[in-house]
C-alpha cells in the first residue's frame, strides 16, 4: 500500500470537488474491492476521498412507482428492503448470492458497479502483462489461466470479465445510474455504464473521473416475481460466478410480453442479450422457445482453450432461470 | 475421577470465542518492530541486481536485508531461502526484508525496491518430468514396497481396472497466517511462533545461528490452524531472528494470505496410476499403485499417496512405487493426512470402478477383500474393527436401500447418489515427557511442550492427569507449547494423544508416589507412619484407606511441608518392539448422498455418515469436532479445494481465499459420526489411537464414488467441478 492522503466529505457537491482538485484520487465507500487492490499496488490512489458520510443512504419510491436506491446504501441492506423484496425480487437474489454477508454489509450499491476485475493477471502486479492496469503491456490471460474468462465481447486485448451479481440483475431491470460531476447530474443508462474492453480496457465504465455516483433508479417492474436469478459456481457460497443469469419475463397468461435476460460471468460487462429478448417477446411460453433463446444469447460466444465450458453451461443456465422465471419448474 | 471418554468441553473454548487466546503474532513487547517478506517474481534463474535505494530512505525503514548483506548463516540448508545467494529456485522465494518502525512503512517500502533477474528457463511441466522422476521416502519409509508378483498375476486376473486418478496442488490455509516474533537478549533467542513442532524449530535454529539449543526459547500458546505447514521450520522465520539480530529489538512477522501460497508447503500434484487385478467373484489378485507426485529443486518431499494401498485389502500380489518430479515451485510438505488423503482417493475409487465392472456391491467388494492381518508383514493389528465400521455405518446411512445402477435414483429433477469409501490412517507414536507439580495452592499443573492446534490437548491433558491422580479436572491446569516445558512431539501424524498421554500418566503416577512417601514420612500428617500402600489421594485430600475420615487437604500438607511444590516428571518411549510385533492403524468407514444437478453441473454433499475404530476416544466431544473437521477437508478435496498454477511463470493465480476455494459453511449437509470405541492398549495405556486426519481420508472417494452412482460419470481428475460433469 502506497501513502495516501485522507479526507472526508459530507455532501455531493464536496466530493466532486475534492475529486476533481486530485487527479488520480478515489472514493471510498465501502473498500471491499479498493482497499485490496491498494493493498497489492494495483491501485494507488494519491488520496482517498470518504464519502460515507454523504447521506445517500435512502432507498425510497418514486413518483412513477419505481425505486431509487442511494448510491452508499450497502448491499446487505438493498438485498433486504421490502420494496426490492416485493418489488425487484430479482435484485435481491442477485445480491445475495453475491461475496459474503459480511462483505454485502460493507459493500455500497456505488461500489458495486465500480468493481474491478478479479482477473488474476490483473490483481497480481508480478505479472507485467496486463493492458487494464498497465496499457500497451499485453494480457497475459490470453495464454495463461483463463477457466473463468470471458466468451463474449472480449478483444484480443482483455479477457476479463466484470464480477458483480447485482450489475447483472441491474442490466436486465434497466436501472439508470445517475450521477453528478463539476457541471451538475446527468443520468448514464445501465446497458451503457459499463464498458467492453476494446483497445482500451483500462477504462470500465462511461463514468467521468471527477463524477459522484449518487443513485441507481429503478424504473417500475412488470416482471414481480416472474424473474430468476441462476448463479452457477464451484461452491455454494462466497464463490464468482462461472456463469450467472438474470431472466425476467412479462407474463400474460401463458403468453410472454416482454423478456429481458441478461448473463453475468462471461463478459467484461453485464452482458444483456436483446437478441435473445426480442426471440421470446410475443410467444408462448415454452421450453423449446427458451433453448431458441438461449441459442441466440450464445452464438456470438467465441470461447478460448480453457472456458469453452461456458457456452454450454450458460446456454443452460438461460433455459433453466426462463424456466422458473415463467413458471415451467 | 472418570473424565476420560467424557464430552467435556474444551477448557480453552471460551478464551478462544472471546478472542482472549494469545496467538503467536498477539504478543507485544517494547521495541517491536515489523518486517515484511519481499518474494521473487521469476520461477528460476538468478537476482542480478536489487536497487533498495529508495526503500532505505522510506519513512520509518530501520533494516532492508538483501542478498548483499544478510548474515550468512554456514549451516544454512538450501531449503530455506535466507539470502545466502543470488540464486531464485521458485517464484514467491523471500528475496528480501524490510524491517520498519510501522508495519505500514515497511509494506511501501518493500514496494519501493527494484529487483533485476536474469531468468532462466523453469521447470513447471508435470507431466513432462516424469520421465526424469526419480524414488524418494516418506519419514524414512521407502516409496517403494512390493511383494509377490504383481505383473503374472495381472496377466491371470479375470478382471482388470487400469486407470489414472489425479489430484491438484493444495494450500494448507490455517485461519491463522504464519507469524513469528524473534526477539535476541546476548546469545539467547526467544521467538513466538505459530508452530507445530517448537522442539523441532528450536533445535534448527540453534543450529542456524550456532548457539546452544537452551539458548532458544519457542513459545506457541495456540494454533490457530496448521494442516501440516506449521510442522517443519520455514523462512520467515530466521530471517525475523536474523533481522532482529541486525535491528537489535523484536522483530514481528506475519505472512500475508497471498504469502501462504509459495514459500511454506503445499501438497503436491499427484498422478496416480491404479492397475487393479481381481477374480469374477471379486477377490483381489494384484494391485499396481504408481505414484507421480512434484517436489521443488531444492527439497525432496514425497507424497506417499500409495502407502495406504500397503494396509488396505488383502491381496497377494501388491507393488507400491512412487517418482517424484522436480518443479520450480516451493517445496511442498504434510498436508492434512499427506499420502493417505489423496492415495484413499484413487484406490477407493478404483475399488468402486471394480465393483461395478463385477456388478458387485461396493461395500461387498470391500467385505470380500479384508484383511485380518497386515497385508505385507501379516502380523496382527493392535487392533481393527473395521468390519463394525461397515456394519454400523451402512446401517445408519441406509445402504441397504440403494438401487446399483448410475442413475437410478432421484429427488426432483436432482441426480442422487451414494457412494462408499473405507478410511485409513497409522497409529504413530514418538518419545514424549510431561511433568505434573501439586502446587502450594492446592491445584495441580500439568505440562508438556506440545500444541493446541485445534486438537484439543489442553482438555485432554487435564482429563488425563484427573483421571490419574483421582484430582477433580477443575482443580488442574495444564500448560504447553513452550520449550522451557518438557518437550513432545512435533504435533502432526495423529499422534499427540498417543504420544503425550503416556507421560502424563507416568508423570502422575510419580508425584502420587512421591506424595504419599511425603506423608507417610511427616509426623505431622495424618496418615504418618502408615505405609504407602495403606494410603491414597483422592479429591485434594492425602487419607488412610482404612479410615478415610483421616485425612489433610494437598494445600494443608505442602503449605507443612516448607511450601514448595511437589513435581513428578516423566520421559516416556514408545515400544520399539511393538512394530515386530504388530501393525497399528486406524480404519474407519464411510458412506456419501450427493445430489447432482444433471444440466448445470454443482454437486451437494448431503450428508455423510461415517464410523470410525481409533481405539479408545478420549472425549466424545473434542473427537467429534476432529471427525467432522476431517469429513469437511474430504468434501473440500473432493470438489472445491485447487491451486490454480499459471503454467508459464509457477505463480499461483488464486491466491487467496475468495478464490481458492475450500467448503463454507453452505456447502456442509448433515454428518454422522461414531466409533467404535474399543480401546487399542497394545498401543499405549489409554488406548487411543489419534483422530485428527482419519476423516479426510477415503472421504473425497465416497463423494466421487456417489457422484458416479448419480450421474454414471466417472471424473477421476480432482475436483469435481461443475465445469467437468455438464463437459
Amino acid at each position: 500500500m502506497n501513502p495516501f492522503e485522507y479526507q472526508q466529505v459530507d455532501e455531493p457537491a464536496t466530493a466532486v470537488d475534492a475529486i476533481s482538485r486530485w487527479r488520480g484520487s478515489k472514493f471510498l465507500a465501502g473498500g471491499t474491492n479498493l482497499i485490496d487492490l491498494m493493498k497489492n499496488t494495483v491501485e494507488q490512489p494519491p488520496k482517498l476521498i470518504d464519502i460515507n458520510h454523504i447521506p445517500l443512504r435512502g432507498i425510497e419510491q418514486t413518483p412513477d412507482g419505481g425505486v431509487k436506491l442511494g448510491a452508499l446504501a450497502r448491499n446487505s441492506d438493498t438485498a433486504n428492503h421490502p420494496l426490492i423484496r416485493k418489488n425487484y425480487p430479482l435484485l435481491s437474489q442477485a445480491i445475495l448470492s453475491g461475496a459474503s454477508p459480511q462483505l454485502r454489509n460493507m459493500a455500497t450499491n456505488g461500489g458495486n458497479l465500480l468493481q474491478r476485475t478479479r482477473c488474476p493477471y490483473f490483481m497480481d502486479p508480478a505479472f507485467s502483462r496486463c493492458n487494464k492496469r498497465t496499457p500497451g503491456s499485453g494480457c497475459s490471460a490470453l495464454e495463461g489461466f483463463h477457466e473463468n474468462h470471458a466468451i463474449l465481447g472480449a478483444s484480443d486485448q482483455c479477457i476479463a470479465t466484470h464480477p458483480s451479481d447485482m450489475c447483472v440483475a441491474l442490466a436486465a431491470l434497466e436501472a439508470k445510474v445517475r450521477v453528478r460531476g463539476p457541471k451538475g447530474e446527468r443520468i448514464i443508462a445501465i446497458g451503457d455504464f459499463h464498458r467492453l474492453p476494446g483497445t482500451t480496457p483500462q477504462i470500465d465504465t462511461t463514468l467521468m473521473p471527477d463524477e459522484l455516483i449518487v443513485s441507481i433508479d429503478l424504473p417500475p417492474s412488470p416482471y414481480g416475481s416472474h424473474s430468476h436469478y441462476l448463479k452457477i459456481r464451484e461452491r455454494t457460497s462466497y464463490a464468482f460466478a462461472l456463469v450467472s443469469v438474470a431472466a425476467a419475463i412479462d407474463v400474460d397468461s401463458g403468453w410472454i410480453r416482454g423478456a429481458r435476460l441478461a448473463l453475468g460471468g462471461v463478459a467484461h460487462k453485464p452482458w444483456r442479450v436483446e437478441a435473445a429478448e426480442a426471440a421470446l417477446a410475443g410467444q408462448k411460453l415454452s421450453i423449446s422457445l427458451f433453448e431458441q433463446a438461449a441459442s441466440r444469447a450464445l452464438s456470438g460466444a467465441r470461447p478460448r482453450r480453457d472456458n469453452t465450458y461456458k457456452v454450454e453451461m450458460a446456454k443452460r443456465a438461460i433455459i433453466r432461470a426462463l424456466t422458473i422465471a415463467g413458471g415451467l419448474a | 475421577m472418570n473424565t476420560i471418554g467424557k464430552p467435556i468441553s474444551r477448557v480453552d473454548g471460551k478464551l478462544k470465542v472471546t478472542g482472549s487466546a494469545r496467538y503467536s503474532a498477539e504478543f507485544d513487547m517494547p521495541g517491536l518492530c515489523y518486517a515484511v517478506l519481499v518474494q521473487s517474481t521469476i520461477p528460476a534463474g538468478r537476482i542480478a541486481g536489487m536497487d533498495d535505494s529508495l526503500a532505505r530512505k522510506a519513512a520509518g525503514v530501520l533494516a532492508v536485508l538483501t542478498p548483499e548483506n544478510a548474515q550468512r548463516l554456514p549451516g544454512a540448508e538450501k531449503r530455506l531461502s535466507l539470502l545466502q545467494d543470488n540464486q531464485v529456485y521458485y517464484n514467491g522465494q523471500p528475496v528480501a526484508v524490510v524491517v520498519a518502525e510501522k508495519l505500514e512503512e515497511a509494506h511501501h517500502a518493500a514496494s519501493l525496491i527494484k529487483i533485476r533477474y536474469s531468468v532462466s528457463a523453469p521447470k513447471l511441466d508435470f507431466v513432462a518430468g516424469f520421465p526424469s522422476s526419480h524414488p524418494g521416502n516418506h519419514n524414512g519409509e521407502p516409496g517403494d514396497m512390493s511383494w509377490g508378483d504383481v505383473d503374472g498375476a495381472l496377466k491371470d486376473s479375470d478382471i482388470k481396472i487400469d486407470q489414472v486418478y489425479t489430484t491438484p496442488i493444495h494450500h494448507h490455509n490455517p485461519m491463522e497466517p504464519h507469524a513469528a516474533i524473534a526477539q535476541w537478549n546476548g546469545d539467547e533467542l526467544t521467538v513466538h511462533e505459530s508452530a507445530q513442532d517448537i522442539s523441532g524449530h528450536r533445535a534448527k535454529l540453534a543450529k542456524l545461528f550456532g548457539v546452544q539449543e537452551s539458548n532458544v526459547r519457542l513459545i506457541c500458546l495456540f494454533v490457530g490452524g496448521g494442516f501440516g505447514c506449521k510442522g517443519p521450520l520455514w523462512s520467515h522465520v530466521p530471517l525475523a531472528a536474523m533481522a532482529a539480530r541486525q535491528v537489535n529489538r523484536p522483530v514481528k512477522i506475519v505472512l500475508e494470505r497471498p504469502q501462504m501460497f509459495g514459500p511454506v508447503g503445499a501438497r503436491p500434484r499427484t498422478h496416480q496410476r491404479l492397475t487393479v487385478g481381481a477374480t469374477r467373484e471379486g477377490k483381489l489378485t494384484a494391485i499396481r499403485h504408481e505414484v507421480h507426485a512434484h517436489t521443488s529443486v531444492i527439497e525432496d518431499y514425497l507424497e506417499s499417496s500409495a502407502f495406504p494401498t500397503r494396509v488396505m485389502y488383502g491381496c497377494p500380489n501388491v507393488s507400491t512405487i512412487h517418482r517424484i518430479v522436480d518443479l520450480n515451485l516451493g517445496t511442498p510438505t504434510y498436508t492434512r493426512a499427506p499420502g493417505v488423503a489423496t492415495g484413499t482417493y484413487a484406490l477407493e475409487v478404483a475399488m468402486d470402478e471394480l465393483a461395478y465392472k463385477l456388478n458387485m456391491d461396493p461395500l461387498q467388494l470391500r467385505l470380500l477383500n479384508y484383511t485380518e492381518n497386515d497385508p505385507q508383514t501379516k502380523l496382527p493389528f493392535t487392533g481393527k474393527h473395521l468390519r463394525d465400521c461397515y456394519t454400523r455405518a451402512a446401517e445408519r446411512f441406509g445402504w441397504s436401500n440403494r438401487t446399483r445402477e448410475p442413475r437410478s435414483m432421484r429427488d426432483g429433477s436432482q441426480l442422487i447418489g451414494w457412494g462408499v469409501a473405507t478410511e485409513t490412517y497409522p497409529a504413530n507414536r514418538r518419545p514424549a515427557s510431561a511433568l505434573v507439580r501439586f502446587k502450594p495452592d492446592g491445584r495441580v499443573l500439568v505440562a508438556t511442550g506440545t500444541h493446541e492446534i485445534g486438537n484439543g490437548i489442553y482438555t485432554i491433558m487435564i482429563q488425563t492427569a484427573a483421571d490419574a491422580l483421582n484430582v477433580s479436572p477443575d482443580l488442574i491446569d495444564a500448560q504447553l507449547g513452550d520449550t522451557a516445558l518438557p518437550p513432545a512431539p512435533i504435533t502432526a501424524g495423529s499422534m499427540t494423544v498417543a504420544s503425550v498421554t503416556p507421560a502424563i500418566q507416568t508423570a502422575a503416577e510419580r508425584v502420587r508416589t512421591r506424595l504419599l512417601q511425603m506423608a507417610v514420612a511427616d509426623s505431622g500428617s495424618p496418615v504418618h507412619d502408615a505405609s504407602v500402600d495403606e494410603v491414597d489421594f483422592k479429591d485434594g485430600l492425602i487419607f488412610r484407606k482404612l479410615s478415610p475420615n483421616r485425612s489433610e487437604k494437598l494445600g494443608d500438607f505442602i503449605a507443612r511441608n516448607g511450601g514448595q511444590p511437589i513435581e513428578g516428571i516423566a520421559h516416556v518411549e514408545p515400544d520399539e518392539t511393538l512394530k515386530q510385533k504388530f501393525a497399528s492403524h486406524s480404519f474407519g468407514a464411510v458412506f456419501a448422498e450427493v445430489s447432482v444437478d444433471p444440466d448445470l453441473g454443482p454437486t451437494r454433499v448431503r450428508r455423510v455418515t461415517a464410523v470410525y475404530d481409533v481405539g479408545k476416544v478420549l472425549n466424545e466431544k473434542t473427537a467429534r469436532s476432529q471427525f467432522i473437521g476431517g469429513i469437511v477437508w474430504g468434501i473440500g478435496l473432493a470438489l472445491h479445494e485447487d491451486s490454480h498454477m499459471d503454467a508459464r511463470t509457477g505463480r499461483i493465480v488464486n491466491e487467496n481465499l475468495a478464490d481458492y476455494h475450500v467448503p463454507v459453511n453452505a456447502d456442509i449437509g448433515e454428518i454422522d459420526v461414531s466409533a467404535i470405541d474399543i480401546a487399542d492398549t497394545h498401543l499405549n495405556p489409554l488406548g487411543a489411537r489419534g483422530i485428527g486426519e482419519i476423516g479426510i481420508t477415503g472421504t473425497a472417494a465416497a463423494v466421487a464414488n456417489a457422484i458416479y452412482h448419480a450421474t454414471g460419470k466417472r471424473i477421476r481428475d480432482l475436483p469435481i467441478t461443475p465445469q467437468k460433469l455438464i463437459a
